[in-house]
């Protein structure tokens, strides 16, 4: 019952996420992508996707810090970031992504700056979601596999 | 021998495909592996471009396809798509979080068989099989081609001219299609039609220059460049043909350049490259250039390539060639010019039967030089040969079918075995001509019998222009069949403008009882660079053709021309002789 009731919130959860636009259909993807042979497949993934984010997150943090600022630079950096958000779906920091690309582009370093701000905190508040959403998973996991098996 | 999935894991293709995936994302790296490996595709990734080279290097058949990001620290994702398209061969995806349409382009030009964009789909990865599958299909359909074109060319008259340049420019093939010929001439010919042609338009050509020029020519090849042409039709033989005979053309040029010097503003015809050593046959030919457009005139070039019926008569060419540069033969040119007269134009047309001192025939200077050329090297035939060549000057204020300069040669040789007769009809040209042997490239065992031929041509008084033809080289073809081309004249004028001038040639419907088509190819271009401007023509098997063959030369080119075709069978028009492959 109290599993059953668990699975329902991640489910809630999980649905928040799109509903609220931090994700976006690539992260199905991922889900799908899980199987018996990497049955965490999507929360290593996103462990992944932190881990290396981080360090792009610091190159971009570095650059920005840099008078004047190096456009092409910080537009590799963020080419990157946002490849690397695209492969968890990860939408609002990816919308960022974009709009500091434009901001490069047009040679607005205040843009960059505020961009990059908001960038970050997209970038935690989805973190924190989705650790919340994979610590819920993992105890109502084995269940929700075996109600799936069962299915 | 072929591990991929040409050996026994073929039974399950695409499953074991062996995909290379290049990503400095290790993010995306492990999608795509659990995606690739999803499909059954045997996986190996690296987030590094140079490590993936050296993977690629290390095991050259290791891999059936490569999907590399664009956008890699350590290397250009095109970069490498560079080397494994040079240097292995395979299908390369690209991808990239950026669908910008120049990035796409630049990843198609540098040879991507594919673009895709993250986020990467499930879907999109299962298909790419198709890449590796559509590689081998065209791989087996080229050698297929080539063998067709071999065929063709040595079946096929008419179609010969239309593969005059691919046909020089694989002289290398020319015993295999001696071979195919002999062994089985009907089987073959059917093939021809189905062939795809390739005419290399101006606007193709520029293409392929292009591409060459931006790989930079000591790295070109065929791959490269047809992926930087971008043009869907063209296959990579194609393109690997045309630029065999580009560089041929480029290192003709080359040997030009000294003659330029004694010439003062010159151009270069580009011929058909072709590899002299196989070729037994006779081929010379004229590129003109005329810049000046006012006067309606370009260029004319024209490269005939006739055949005789005994492919086994390499004496008998040679002959030609010899007689060519060592017989003086009196060559009288009837010449009626009614509408000299009447030509609004004030060119003076005048007609000059000249006897080059070292071979030449007959050059006539008036309108659009052209020259015909046609020879019958076969010794059974005693014909006479009595070349009826009318060159028609289409100027508006003709009535479509009046008086047409008509030049008419009949010559008479008391060598049966060669019948030459050059007519050489030149518009407003002042110049010379000369005629430069390059027989020495000819290689072949037959090289002996050449000799070098070089005939000046006295200039001819004419009106604003000079011009200066060069006639650079007769050099035997081969194949079966003899050929005769007319080669390397070369026009230079002082004008230059780019401008085309398309010649029809026509043959009389009178002469239809010949038994091949005779196409003649009749090209002008006046492009910057002036390409093999060459006619040609083909004929034969047939020794009735020696009797008396007729041809029109009508030069439609002018907007006010008007060219009295109705009485004539048309033939193909093409703009540049080494634009067809």
């Amino acid at each position: 019952m109290e599993r059953n009731q668990m699975r329902r919130q991640l489910a809630l959860m999980r649905q928040s996420f799109f509903d609220q636009g931090f994700l976006d259909e690539q992260f199905i993807q991922l889900e799908e992508l899980q199987d018996d042979a990497n049955p965490n497949f999507v929360e290593e993934v996103v462990t992944l996707y932190y881990r290396d984010s981080s360090r792009l997150i610091l190159n971009i943090d570095q650059a920005l810090e840099r008078n004047p600022l190096d456009f092409n630079k910080l537009d590799n950096y963020m080419h990157q970031f946002k490849g690397s958000s695209t492969s968890i779906g990860a939408k609002k920091v990816k919308a960022e992504c974009t709009q500091f690309r434009e901001y490069c582009k047009a040679g607005n370093s205040e843009g960059c700056m505020r961009t990059f701000q908001q960038l970050k905190k997209e970038y935690a508040i989805l973190k924190r979601k989705l650790e919340a959403y994979f610590q819920q998973a993992r105890q109502a996991g084995p269940l929700e596999t075996a109600c799936r098996s069962r299915n | 021998m072929e591990n991929g999935f040409s050996s026994p894991r073929s039974e399950s293709f695409p499953a074991g495909l062996r995909v290379l995936v290049v990503d400095d994302d290790p993010t995306w790296l492990k999608i795509l592996e659990k995606m690739l490996k999803k499909c059954a595709y045997d996986v190996t990734t690296c987030h590094l471009a140079r490590e993936a080279l050296n993977l690629l290097r290390e095991r050259k058949d290791g891999y059936d396809i490569v999907i590399s990001d664009v956008n890699m620290p350590d290397m250009d994702g095109f970069k490498l798509l560079e080397h494994v398209g040079l240097e292995m061969d395979l299908p390369v995806i690209m991808m990239s979080v950026d669908g910008e349409t120049s990035k796409v382009m630049k990843g198609v030009q540098h040879g991507a068989c594919d673009y895709l964009l993250k986020p990467i789909r499930m879907k999109e990865l299962r298909n790419i099989w198709q890449h590796v599958f559509r590689k081998k299909i065209h791989e087996i359909r080229d050698i297929e081609h080539e063998n067709i074109d071999i065929i063709q060319m040595s079946r096929n008259g008419s179609d010969l001219s239309d593969d005059g340049h691919m046909y020089c420019g694989e002289d290398y093939n020319s015993k295999k299609r001696k071979d195919f010929d002999k062994n089985d001439d009907k089987d073959f010919g059917d093939h021809s039609t189905k062939k795809h042609r390739v005419v290399w338009s101006v606007d193709l050509h520029q293409k392929f220059v292009k591409a060459v020029n931006q790989i930079g020519f000591d790295k070109v090849g065929p791959k490269k460049i047809l992926d930087l042409m971008n043009v869907q039709w063209l296959t990579r033989e194609n393109v690997a043909s045309h630029l065999q005979k580009y560089r041929l053309y480029l290192s003709r040029l080359q040997k030009e350049n000294d003659l330029k010097a004694s010439f003062g503003g010159i151009k270069h015809s580009d011929f058909p490259p072709k590899d002299p050593a196989a070729s037994y046959g006779h081929q010379s030919s004229i590129s003109l250039n005329q810049n000046d457009v006012a006067n309606g005139y370009q260029f004319c070039g024209s490269n005939f390539i006739a055949q005789d019926a005994d492919t086994k008569n390499h004496e008998g060419d040679l002959k030609i060639v010899s007689e060519m540069t060592e017989i003086k033969r009196t060559l009288t040119a009837d010449v009626s010019d009614p509408q000299k007269a009447r030509s609004s134009q004030s060119f003076g047309h005048s007609f000059a039967s000249l006897e080059t001192e070292a071979s030449y025939p007959a050059f006539d200077s008036t309108n659009p030089p052209e020259f015909s050329w046609s020879e019958n090297t076969e010794t059974q035939v005693k014909k006479e040969l009595k070349p009826h060549l009318q060159l028609e000057d289409g100027y508006s204020q003709l009535p479509p079918h009046g008086p047409q300069h008509q030049i008419q040669m009949n010559q008479l040789q008391s060598d049966p075995a060669v019948t030459s007769v050059l007519s050489l009809t030149g518009r407003d040209i002042s110049g010379s001509i000369e005629t430069k042997p390059l027989f020495t490239e000819f290689k072949s065992k037959h090289a002996s019998h050449v000799s070098p031929t070089e005939s000046a041509i006295d200039t001819f008084p004419v009106q604003t222009k000079s011009q200066l033809i060069n006639h650079q080289s007769f050099e035997p073809i081969s194949t079966v069949i003899s050929s005769t081309k007319p080669q390397g004249f070369n026009l230079s004028i002082t004008d230059l403008e780019s401008s085309q001038r398309n010649l029809t040639l026509a043959s009389d419907p009178n002469f239809a009882p010949i038994n091949e088509d005779l196409t003649v190819w009749l090209q002008g271009d006046y492009y910057s660079m002036n390409f093999g401007q060459s006619i040609d023509l083909i004929d034969y098997d047939d020794p009735g053709f020696l009797a008396e063959v007729p041809f029109y030369f009508y030069d439609p080119l002018t907007a006010d021309f008007q060219c009295p075709i109705d009485s004539t069978t048309e033939c193909p028009i093409v703009d540049q002789g080494l634009f067809i492959a």
